[in-house]
């Protein structure tokens, strides 16, 4: 760093710039101001502005004679949200947001697992990025990638026909509520392809966790007479449980409000984020758009009240 | 390190091993499918393999047309991230404020909370302001999320490197100005390319807010999925999405080295 100073030129004493900087630099409030004001006018205000928009929003409603949004104030859109048609997408969308949470939490285990606790450093370098490789890209590309893997033709069935046992695949979807006529248009396809899709926010949280049980503990644990596996229960386990509330922000919070998901796979029931693209969309039912997607936004925030209450944010 | 003392079991090996293969098996899956002579269904294994699509991905316009909106969208938001995230990351760690707190939050928000909040969100406003839809739109929409990649990376640099260089730098007689072009610019240059290649890939392939926010117009992850409901020339869309793989994959691979490179020092 030494170096690069030598490039800096000479400057007259009462340079423009430097009577700019003096200026600024007796005034920090000035310069938090000018640091702050850009990303603020975005976050702030773009940002948290049109999230208020939306809560406006989703109080207006549509005047089913004229099809315009009557801007005024009104709970009609909110008595339509909590009709028994909408309230079974949102049983079926929080169902399917807790099986995947549950899933991605007991597949990502095993794997922060050996991260933390066996991989050599470059073996942990290796497989923090292909880890990070799939939570950070081309999310689109990987579940259009399913749509051809679960395909009645595609590689599942093929693989089940191998070896002969289609019967069980079969027996798997004609299961009430789960099945479907094929993989990829069955709900136990959307359950699948949300699991693998928020996996990665799953491993990465419980590895962060398990990287901070200091090994101290583990052997105090062993000195004290207690086995592997009794450690394991007793001392990583629930150390770690952090890691899993905080990776589950992220699998539920992301199941709740996907369209293309279970647009992709799914039959004609829909899921939330469906629902809210549909009544944006093609019927111009925006309040009742909004109103479904403050569901989300408040089931998130009981989550998040009870992750803080279990110590997820030190896990982030 | 404690780990070099002890073996890992091999079921856990297996089942690591297992979620790995799990997590990239549809990348290879949509590579294969990429060269096969099959364009009604998605036979498996292909009949045959042929490098034809390719050629015919490359003569559809309305690819090309929904590639150049895609990069378009990605540079621009890419470097309002860059110019923001450096900003706040900036105030939030030379100055103490009160509020200084909710700005990590307020960063992390936007893609903390699914993507349809951000969509419905910027809609709302949109429609309330009788704004629109316009290529700013999706600029916007793209931003409220790519904000948080470069700030992460440059204020995690700060902490790293102190504060000791800037005031040795401002003793030396610098101006601020130059404090920042050849002190603090030349430390957070990775931490600003890694987090920009993040932002850049976070971008590229961004379908649930940009649905909300781009009305007619197509970004290319737009047209793959419409392809999805409306297949013409499946294998086209294969192809497509091997490219958008690729755009996305490299730049992460490069934001990890960099970041990987600097922790090492």
């Amino acid at each position: 760093m030494a170096t690069t100073t030598s490039h800096v030129p000479a400057q007259p004493p009462d340079s423009f710039w430097r009577r700019l900087s003096t200026f600024l630099y007796q005034r920090p409030w000035l310069i938090l101001l000018l640091l702050l004001g850009p990303p603020l006018l975005l976050l702030g205000v773009v940002y948290l502005g049109s999230l208020i928009t939306l809560l406006i929003n989703s109080f207006f409603y549509l005047d089913g004679f004229t099809g315009q949004i009557v801007r005024s104030f009104s709970l009609r859109t909110y008595a339509e949200l909590f009709t028994p048609a909408n309230l079974e997408i949102i049983q079926r969308t929080v169902s399917m947001a807790a099986a995947v949470t549950i899933a991605d939490s007991l597949l990502a285990f095993p794997v922060a697992y050996f991260m933390a606790r066996f991989a050599s450093t470059r073996a942990k370098t290796g497989l923090y990025l292909a880890v990070l490789l799939p939570l950070w890209s081309s999310y689109l590309v990987r579940v259009y990638s399913w749509k051809l893997i679960l395909a009645q033709e595609g590689i599942v069935s093929w693989f089940f026909h191998f070896f002969g046992i289609q019967g069980v695949l079969d027996a798997l979807l004609t299961l009430p509520r789960i099945g479907g006529t094929s993989l990829s248009v069955s709900p136990l396809g959307i359950f699948i392809v949300f699991t693998y899709t928020w996996l990665p926010y799953m491993i990465l949280p419980i590895a962060a966790a398990l990287e901070r049980v200091p090994q101290s503990v583990i052997e105090a644990s062993g000195d004290l007479g207690a086995r592997p596996g009794t450690t394991f229960w007793r001392i990583t386990l629930p150390l770690a449980f952090p890691g899993v509330v905080a990776g589950s922000i992220f699998s539920f919070s992301l199941t709740l409000g996907d369209f293309i998901i279970p647009g992709t796979l799914g039959n004609s029931s829909y899921y939330l984020g469906q629902a809210v693209l549909a009544h944006q969309g093609t019927s111009g039912n925006l309040p009742l758009a909004a109103a479904f997607t403050v569901i989300p936004i408040v089931v998130m925030l009981l989550y998040l009240s009870g992750a803080k209450r279990l110590g997820a944010f030190d896990a982030l | 390190m404690h780990s070099e003392s002890q073996r890992a079991p091999w079921l856990l090996k297996l089942a690591t091993a297992a979620v790995i293969v799990f997590l990239h098996f549809p990348a290879v899956i949509i590579i294969l499918y990429a060269f096969t002579t099959d364009d009604r269904t998605f036979t498996f294994p292909p009949p045959g393999l042929t490098l034809q699509w390719f050629g015919v991905a490359l003569q559809r316009s309305d690819m090309w047309e929904a590639f150049g909106l895609s990069l378009r969208v990605a540079v621009i938001a890419t470097g309002a991230a860059l110019i923001l995230g450096t900003l706040a990351a900036s105030a939030v760690h030379r100055s103490k404020f009160f509020g200084r707190e909710a700005i990590s939050f307020l960063v992390i928000l936007p893609i903390a909370l699914p993507g349809i909040v951000t969509g419905i969100a910027l809609r709302s406003a949109m429609s309330l302001g009788n704004i629109p839809f316009s290529f700013l739109t999706i600029i916007i929409g793209h931003a409220t999320f790519c904000v948080v990649t470069v700030y992460n990376n440059v204020i995690a640099r700060y902490r790293r490197t102190g504060k000791s260089q800037v005031e040795a730098s401002m003793d030396l007689g610098a101006t601020s100005f130059q404090t920042f072009r050849f002190v603090v610019l030349p430390n957070i240059a990775t931490a600003l390319l890694a987090g920009g290649m993040l932002a850049f890939a976070l971008s590229f392939d961004e379908v649930i807010v940009t649905t909300f926010t781009a009305g007619q117009q197509m970004t290319l992850p737009i047209w793959i999925f419409s392809q999805l409901t409306r297949p013409r020339q499946r294998p086209v869309t294969n192809v497509v999405a091997v490219f958008v793989l690729l755009i996305t994959f490299i730049p992460i691979i490069i934001a990890h080295r960099l970041t990987q490179d600097t922790s090492a020092e």
